[in-house]
């Protein structure tokens, strides 16, 4: 029997359609990339391994990379919530509730930003009832990392949401009625259906993050070694006319993402495998 | 059967039609000047941009639409560099100019030189904007480094506003210690340890301050601390002079590139011209601009200005390339207040 490189389908033009996509991808995804790359190079090995081993920059790369991983897990687990609560609960204003959750992707990310801070600011709503105590919100990373959370919402609840929806209340009874409780039932049964799409969900959330600027920008404080995020550094060195220096930086959180990206790829994947859920 | 309906829509369609097409056909004879300015000139050139129309009208001249583009001062040069049709520019400091001169080639080395006063119509200087009845006691520079006092500033780095601020105190600082550097680097040091949050623009720092509630003390631009008075509540805040600032220069240039290609240089050279008039040297007095003329302005708007020792980018720090490249280089010495040093 012949290796054959694709399985027959039923509907033909494979060709016309993969080098369709392979164009599309080439043009819009990895030209820019090139370029940006191309660009990095400018400040050769010597400059790069200088500009990774600068405290700042490593300062502003652990703020931007740990902040994202950590708001993009706060919302797997409340997104989660919201989107079992919008899929398997009827209540007065779900509608609202449910259109409600693509409001951050709507807004202007800048809107966002001044929102938050003037909620969060010291003489804010939110702000001022914790000012009291000594703890301030608002430009410190804990507004980076309320600003995260308030952006990511949506990748979560929007993957796990339609999965949810498909799965069975019948298992869930088929489980009680077999003597689990009901921990075994959210843990053996419930979620790993749900795990791929909650890792797709965790990863579109923790992408957006890394790169955002305008919702922080106006709650970060930007404070170098503290409350700067990598993005902002990126600004600061086009400001100083340093293109090469800015795309280099750009470069090592484009390989950091993508190095983070796969390994929850791999754990989707393994997930899987593991759990023979497709 | 009169009551045609359809027949009815279609005409008003078409008359619709009609009225956009002529609408866009009055633009596209209408010249326009595109002026690329920093952020907290909205105002001042609005009023301006009037004027210089009333002006073309009274001189039987026909009037041109003058469009403004308004952002940070560095970001708006970059935008002039990377191909904006920008037929003249107005920014925060002469050193963005420089950048355009330097990378595009589109305005020659030479620029300062052709105009009146460094290319410079009207100028701001830097003071502080503090709460009512000052309950900090902030008179001074040396008041800002006061463990204790919240500091408001932008960001050097991101700000073309900022780095007047950053020289005022360096200035400052030069004076008091008698041009003692190690000492100054420690006291410009101080003030910006002092700062819970260093924002990205002028604006920014003036919003966190007056609307949110951070810190004891802005410092700002001369124009913009009225402005704030103004706009966020009279009574919030009190505005405190110090003994000594800087002469804040807010130059002016057209792209010659640009013009030549568009045909519109005799325009934006009188545009550039009008800024010197008695009209529009009273009009930048109103905004709180110190204006290069002041025999033009009235009497009352320069009342206002506090007399204080002004230094002089050009006179006390060598110039901008000298300044930029000392203080807010890569790793110069606004980057050294935050390493961690030890």
């Amino acid at each position: 029997m012949a290796f054959s490189f694709r399985r027959k389908s039923a509907i033909p033009g494979f060709g016309l359609a993969l080098g369709y996509t392979i164009a599309y991808l080439g043009l819009i995804v990895l030209l820019p990339l090139a370029a940006l790359v191309l660009r990095a190079a400018e400040v050769g090995p010597g400059g790069l391994y200088a500009l990774v081993t600068d405290p700042r920059v490593l300062g502003a790369l652990r703020t931007s990379f740990g902040l994202a991983l950590l708001a993009a897990a706060t919302n797997a687990v409340f997104g989660m919530i919201v989107a079992w609560v919008l899929v398997r609960y009827r209540f007065p204003g779900r509608g609202l509730v449910d259109a409600a959750v693509d409001l951050p992707f709507a807004l202007p990310t800048a809107v966002a930003g001044i929102a938050l801070a003037a909620l969060y600011a010291p003489n804010g709503w939110i702000g001022s009832l914790f000012e009291p105590y000594g703890i301030r919100i608002a430009f410190t990373p804990l507004g980076i990392y309320i600003a995260l959370v308030f952006i990511g919402l949506p990748f979560i609840v929007r993957t796990v949401q339609p999965v949810i929806a498909e799965c069975d209340r019948e298992i869930e009874e088929a489980s009680a009625t077999l003597g689990a409780n009901r921990w075994q039932t959210v843990f053996r049964v419930i979620l790993p259906p749900l795990t791929p799409a909650l890792l797709t969900g965790f990863a579109l959330a923790f992408a957006r993050g890394v790169g955002e600027y305008g919702s922080i920008i106006f709650i970060a404080g930007n404070i170098p070694y503290i409350s700067e995020i990598a993005p902002l550094l990126i600004v600061i060195k086009l400001e100083e006319y340093d293109y090469a220096g800015a795309t280099a930086i750009a470069t090592v959180m484009l390989v950091v993402a993508f190095a983070i990206l796969l390994a929850i790829n791999l754990v989707q994947a393994w997930s899987r495998r593991r759990l023979g859920h497709a | 059967m009169t009551h045609r309906p359809g027949r009815r829509i279609f005409r008003r369609a078409a008359l619709a039609a009609a009225a956009i097409l002529s609408t866009i056909g009055m633009s596209q004879a209408q010249t326009v000047l595109l002026n690329v300015s920093y952020d907290p000139t909205r105002e001042l050139y609005r009023d301006i941009n009037k004027a210089f129309n009333d002006k073309l009208v009274a001189d039987r001249k026909k009037p041109i639409a003058v469009r403004n583009s308004h952002g940070g001062s560095g970001a708006q040069a970059r935008a002039v560099i990377d191909g904006l049709d920008a037929d003249v520019v107005t920014l925060a400091l002469s050193a963005d100019i420089d950048a355009i001169a330097q990378r595009s080639q589109r305005i020659p080395a030479n620029w300062q030189s052709r105009l009146p006063n460094k290319s410079t119509p009207f100028s701001s200087t830097i003071v502080f904007l503090v709460r009512a009845g000052n309950p900090k006691a902030i008179r001074d520079w040396d008041d800002l480094a006061r463990p204790g006092v919240q500091v408001v500033t932008p960001n050097p780095k991101t700000s073309g506003g900022a780095r007047w601020n950053y020289l005022a105190a360096w200035g400052f600082g030069l004076k008091k210690f008698g041009g003692d550097e190690a000492k100054v680097r420690e006291f410009v040091g101080a003030i910006y340890k002092n700062a819970p949050t260093l924002d990205t623009g002028a604006r920014g720092s003036t919003v966190s301050f007056a609307q949110r509630g951070v810190g004891d003390v802005l410092i700002a631009w001369e124009n913009e601390a009225y402005l704030a008075d103004l706009e966020f509540g009279k009574g919030k805040f009190d505005i405190v002079t110090p003994s000594i600032s800087i002469r804040a220069e807010t130059p002016v240039s057209i792209v010659d590139a640009n013009v030549d290609r568009k045909g519109t240089r005799e325009l934006a050279e009188a545009y550039l011209r009008f800024l010197w008039s008695d009209q529009a040297q009273a009009i930048a007095a109103r905004h709180y601009y110190r204006p290069a003329r002041p025999e033009a302005a009235a009497k009352g708007d320069l009342a206002r200005f506090a007399t204080l020792e002004l230094l002089s980018i050009d006179d006390d720090f060598g110039g901008w390339a000298k300044a930029q490249a000392t203080h807010f280089g890569d790793k110069a010495i606004f980057d050294q207040i935050y390493s961690p040093s030890r």
